[in-house]
């Protein structure tokens, strides 16, 4: 089966991968052409030209915790439609279907370099990781369960926005988010958020850039307003590399673009020189 | 499909309807406007200052669209660049070192949308708002009182309590937005209103907002005595108590 190309791509260069990427031959690059062998890219990045391919929340768990640590919270948990928003209920299928999840964000406990660790990967398969009621609970209660067992929080964004299928239930889930990123902060704890392509709307405006550490993967798209309604808006093209990672770290708003080969030991390092001493 | 949605969008965004400046005249007394984010710029599109509620000290700030050509292109429409939230979070600080009520008004289509937001930070600038509004101790009133647009209204909305004038619209995108990722036609922006919920009627349904604000002669007394009442209500609570209250406030909606 194939990870189709989500609809509202937000320009992403982010080419599907097959997922059972094992049993293929061989796959091309989107960016360089290459052809490359399954195993040459077991962390999903091209050796030739560093081009991320996008990847679903369970490889990314299982390339980032520690083996067999990883252990998924409110995983029951289910959007409904609760506005009867037209087509909502075939949209929330079709992604299940696509994603095997039940909502775009996946959350749990685990060990990252024997680091306690809470986390949270967002699901690009799944309405474009747009972020409805469950999503917004599921991140609130990862933080909170963080703050009470004295934790950081590990983050990985990969977002258009808000759901609009949820409307305003949607819009307040910056403000609860975000709350619950405060509690979590204010006990001392650590919240390192890691941008992945793409993260932009109400997760940019929120928990994406509320954390203490903000890393990109290489040129990811971040920003509030996609590149597409800004054309549209000024009526002009965009310069190139706008609202990329590379962009976004010159603007000072992130503090280190980490390639996805590197991120496991970058993010073990920092999980461990800011270890708390106290012990609540 | 009934009307009733649009007409409420229209009527939110009519010209000749009263703007954030013509309540914070109307309803407070010594207004002394404030400028400045002291980073980068004066962003005109939001206007901040302190001034008198009856004889409490508050701080008001509001999103400004303006009235004539000139104001609202001077204005931005009132869509906010991230100065625009970092004077409004200024300015909020300030009301919490002094203990004062803060009174904010929102009348935005959304944040800004162009390259210089984006280069300083519109993303950044609003989840500051809102992760740093949730645990301000001094009481925060919000009232949409044209657009409510999505991230540029919330990051002056995460109150103890959110009014909406009855004409007033608050949602998570505009009509045309929605209508054209739905549909792929903005034209059914009257449709795609029905579908998100986003008159003030629906959003006490939905506990989104505590309190509907009619609009008549009457608007700026109502809103006058409501405000007092809320802010003597907010400042008598234990700010422990407040803040809790704040975050539940928001903490229990999507579930
Ligand atoms: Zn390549």
């Amino acid at each position: 089966m194939r990870f189709k190309k989500p609809k509202n791509a937000l320009e992403g260069h982010g080419k599907p991968l097959p997922a059972d990427i094992e049993q293929e031959p061989s796959i091309v690059c989107p960016k360089c052409k290459k052809s490359l062998a399954a195993d040459e890219i077991k962390l999903r990045v091209c050796p030739y030209c560093r081009h991320h391919f996008q990847i679903n929340a369970r490889q990314r768990i299982h390339m980032i915790a520690d083996a067999g640590t990883f252990s998924e919270t409110d995983q029951e948990l289910t959007p409904r439609n609760l506005l009867d928003f037209p087509g909502y209920d075939r949209k929330l299928e079709a992604a299940r279907l696509q994603s095997a999840e039940r909502d775009s964000v996946v959350c749990g406990d685990c060990e990252i370099g024997g680091n306690q660790t809470a986390l949270f990967v967002m699901e690009p398969a799944f309405m474009m990781g747009s972020m409805g009621g469950v999503a917004g609970e599921k991140i609130a209660r990862t933080f909170e369960r963080a703050a009470e067992k004295g934790v950081p929080v590990v983050g990985f964004t990969a977002s258009g926005g808000a759901r609009m299928q949820e409307g305003i239930i949607s819009l307040m889930q910056m403000a609860k988010t975000g709350g619950a990123v405060k509690k979590h902060s204010d006990r001392g704890n650590l919240f390192i958020c890691v941008l992945t392509d793409p993260t932009t709307g109400g997760v940019t405006a929120s928990f994406a850039m509320q954390a203490d550490i903000i890393l990109a993967e290489p040129n990811a798209l971040i920003g509030f307003a996609g590149p597409r309604v800004i054309e549209q808006t000024i009526r002009k093209k965009l310069p190139a590399g706008f609202q990329r990672a590379e962009f976004q770290l010159e603007h000072g708003f992130i503090d280190s673009i980490v390639d996805r080969r590197r991120q496991k030991k970058i993010l073990s390092q920092l999980l461990q020189m800011h270890r708390r001493e106290r012990v609540i | 499909m009934k009307p009733r949605a649009f007409e409420k969008v229209t009527a939110a965004r009519a010209k000749g309807r009263l703007t954030s400046l013509d309540f914070i005249n109307g309803i407070f007394s010594h207004f002394i406007e404030m400028h400045g984010d002291r980073r980068f710029a004066d962003d005109k599109a939001v206007v901040a200052g302190v001034a008198s509620l009856e004889h409490m000290p508050v701080t008001v700030i509001g999103t400004e669209k303006g009235h004539d050509v000139r104001e609202r292109a001077m204005r931005n429409f009132g869509s906010a660049h991230p100065e625009g939230y970092r004077k409004a979070l200024r300015q909020m600080k300030l009301a919490e070192k002094f203990s004062r009520p803060i009174i904010c008004f929102v009348d935005t289509s959304g944040a800004y949308c162009g390259i210089g937001a984006e280069e300083r930070g519109q993303g950044q600038a609003i989840a500051e708002n809102l992760m740093e509004m949730m645990t301000l101790k001094t009481p925060i009133l919000s009232v949409i009182i044209g657009e409510g647009g999505s991230g540029g209204a919330l990051a002056l909305a995460v109150a103890d309590e959110v009014w909406m004038l009855e004409n007033a619209i608050y949602s998570v995108i505009s009509p045309e937005g929605c209508a054209s990722i739905l549909w792929k036609d903005s034209t059914k922006a009257k449709e795609a209103s029905e579908c998100l919920k986003l008159t003030a009627e629906d959003l006490l349904d939905l506990n989104v907002i505590e309190k509907i604000i009619l609009e008549n002669d009457a608007t700026h007394a109502a809103l006058k005595s409501g405000l007092l009442e809320a802010a003597r209500k907010y400042k008598a609570m234990p700010p422990d108590a407040l803040l809790e209250r704040r975050y539940r406030r928001f903490r229990v909606i999507g579930m």
